[in-house]
């Protein structure tokens, strides 16, 4: 046993010689104080950050229900043009929970994706998909019109101009008792396809729809 | 055990101008002491008397020479004071702040009036209202120029990197409360502006999405969203951007400010000779 207890590298405390060593411990009593007191103001630090954090990042993983809302007659909607409705996105925030959409009925003719049971009504989200403003329809020129940064878009909702990376979203809608209901969101890509919906600025053609996952918060009605 | 007796060392000598004055004709009667009552001279030392006190307990004039008594080089000129400007212009914020926080209400049906109330009603609202919201434009000016000033002297080189790297972050978190102060008085500007903002965020790939779930709690402009972002504004933010500037100070303190970049070295005079 060397006189030094620094000299040795034995892991064993009593080969170094520390006082008060008794046969196989390794760990030292100051080592073992040390790392209680570490431990404890982690786990203390961690008792008040990990609930917060989870506090402030919970609503990304929280669904947001959409509730189904009357929106007229079925006669009220012709093929031809748009009828704007006023819709609630959010209750309970009063103005600022307020969208539009426009509203009419399919057109066999023009109207190429896949007809079910939501698309009799075509209902278009009035959010631009270049950064969110609010497009307004042109009937004159049977377009719809942004007046942030000029984006333009067709009858279908289709881009013709301007910097929005995919046509404008759509509402599911649906008739029930001659009365017709718009539901959730969601997106569509240049062929119409439906997707989950995207933010505005993502566009969904190509490698988009693998770069701008869709989110836990909305998801499209699946199957459709 | 006796006790160690220490020899006395003369104190160092003060400069003129912070010796005690002679004392006026007619206040001392002659041997150099006061002939003031008391109570008037114990007054007339309270001053003193509290700073010691404190002092004495905390050390803290020894700190307060270290930051305030420090050497600058010659030709320091006005470009200097910008990063004090800053400072000021955030103090400006900081105060503006807390006093518009007594009037404001963060709730999406309430936050308008609350704020129409500050302007149109309150004593000195549109005042106070008006120094937070011009400040904050005059803050994000001032650090751009003092971000210019450091990099157009040079002052960013060692050893004052991690300065300028602090610097940078309390630039980003201004913006971030720019942009968070924007929605605040939720009128139509302020509510298509964020809008845009977030917007803007979700465009980055993989990440965006969540990032303005995150921002907006929700996929949707919310009842929580306007608490959220004042939240952030007027607690999270202030608080870090305090801690960064005390950082950033320090580091001030510690390593000095540069000389101009037009300004040469001076050689020492015996190093002068050898080379020649």
């Amino acid at each position: 046993m060397p006189e030094d207890r620094r000299k040795t590298k034995s892991k064993y405390t009593t080969d170094r010689n520390i006082p008060g060593a008794f046969e196989g411990e390794t760990v030292t009593r100051r080592r073992f104080m040390t790392g209680t007191a570490h431990t404890a103001g982690a786990i203390a630090a961690g008792a008040f950050t990990l609930p917060a954090l989870g506090f402030a990042l919970g609503p990304i993983f929280k669904k947001h229900n959409v509730p189904w809302q009357d929106v007229g007659g079925v006669n009220d909607f012709p093929d031809n043009t748009y009828i704007p409705k006023t819709i609630t996105i959010v209750e309970g925030i009063g103005e600022a929970g307020r969208s539009t959409a426009y509203i009419r009925k399919r057109n066999p003719q023009i109207d190429t994706d896949k007809p079910d049971q939501y698309n009799n009504f075509i209902a278009i989200s009035t959010r631009c998909m270049h950064l969110g403003c609010p497009v307004a329809y042109r009937s004159a020129a049977q377009r719809f019109i942004c007046p942030c940064h000029g984006g333009v878009y067709d009858f279908l909702g289709q881009v013709t101009g301007g910097p929005p990376v995919r046509p404008l979203d759509r509402f599911y809608t649906r008739e029930v008792n001659g009365r017709v209901q718009i539901g959730p969101r969601y997106s569509v890509n240049r062929e119409l396809r439906r997707f989950s919906p995207r933010d505005p600025g993502e566009p969904l053609d190509g490698i988009g729809q693998y770069l701008y996952p869709s989110r836990p918060s909305v998801r499209k009605i699946p199957g459709t | 055990m006796p006790k160690l007796k220490l020899p006395k060392l003369p104190a160092p000598p003060l400069p003129p101008s912070m010796q005690p004055p002679p004392p006026r004709p007619g206040t001392t009667n002659g041997n150099g002491k006061s002939n003031l009552p008391p109570a008037v001279e114990a007054a007339a030392e309270a001053g003193t008397t509290v700073v010691d006190w404190l002092d004495e307990r905390t050390s803290l004039s020894g700190a307060t020479r270290w930051l305030l008594f420090r050497k600058v080089p010659k030709g320091t000129n006005w470009f200097y004071t910008l990063g004090s400007a800053t400072m000021f212009a955030f103090l400006n914020q900081a105060v503006t702040g807390v006093f518009l926080a007594m009037y404001y209400d963060p709730s999406p049906t309430h936050a308008y009036e609350s704020a129409r109330y500050i302007t149109n009603t309150a004593f000195l609202g549109e005042f106070v209202r008006g120094m937070h919201k011009w400040g904050s434009t005059v803050m994000v000016i001032l650090v751009f120029l003092h971000m210019g000033r450091t990099f157009f002297f040079g002052a960013y080189k060692y050893p004052r990197e991690l300065n300028w790297i602090i610097g940078v972050v309390l630039l980003i978190l201004t913006m971030t409360m720019s942009f968070t102060g924007y929605l605040l008085p939720f009128d139509q500007r302020s509510y298509w502006a964020t809008i845009v903002g977030v917007n803007i965020n979700g465009t980055g790939p993989l990440v965006g999405p969540y990032l303005s779930d995150f921002l907006r709690a929700g996929p949707e402009f919310g009842a929580t969203t306007l608490s959220r972002f004042y939240a952030i504004h007027m607690l999270l933010l202030p608080g870090l951007i305090a801690a960064l500037i005390g950082a950033h100070l320090y580091l001030v303190a510690k390593l000095g400010t540069t000389a101009p970049p037009w300004l040469k070295a001076e050689v020492d005079p015996e190093l002068r000779e050898e080379e020649a």
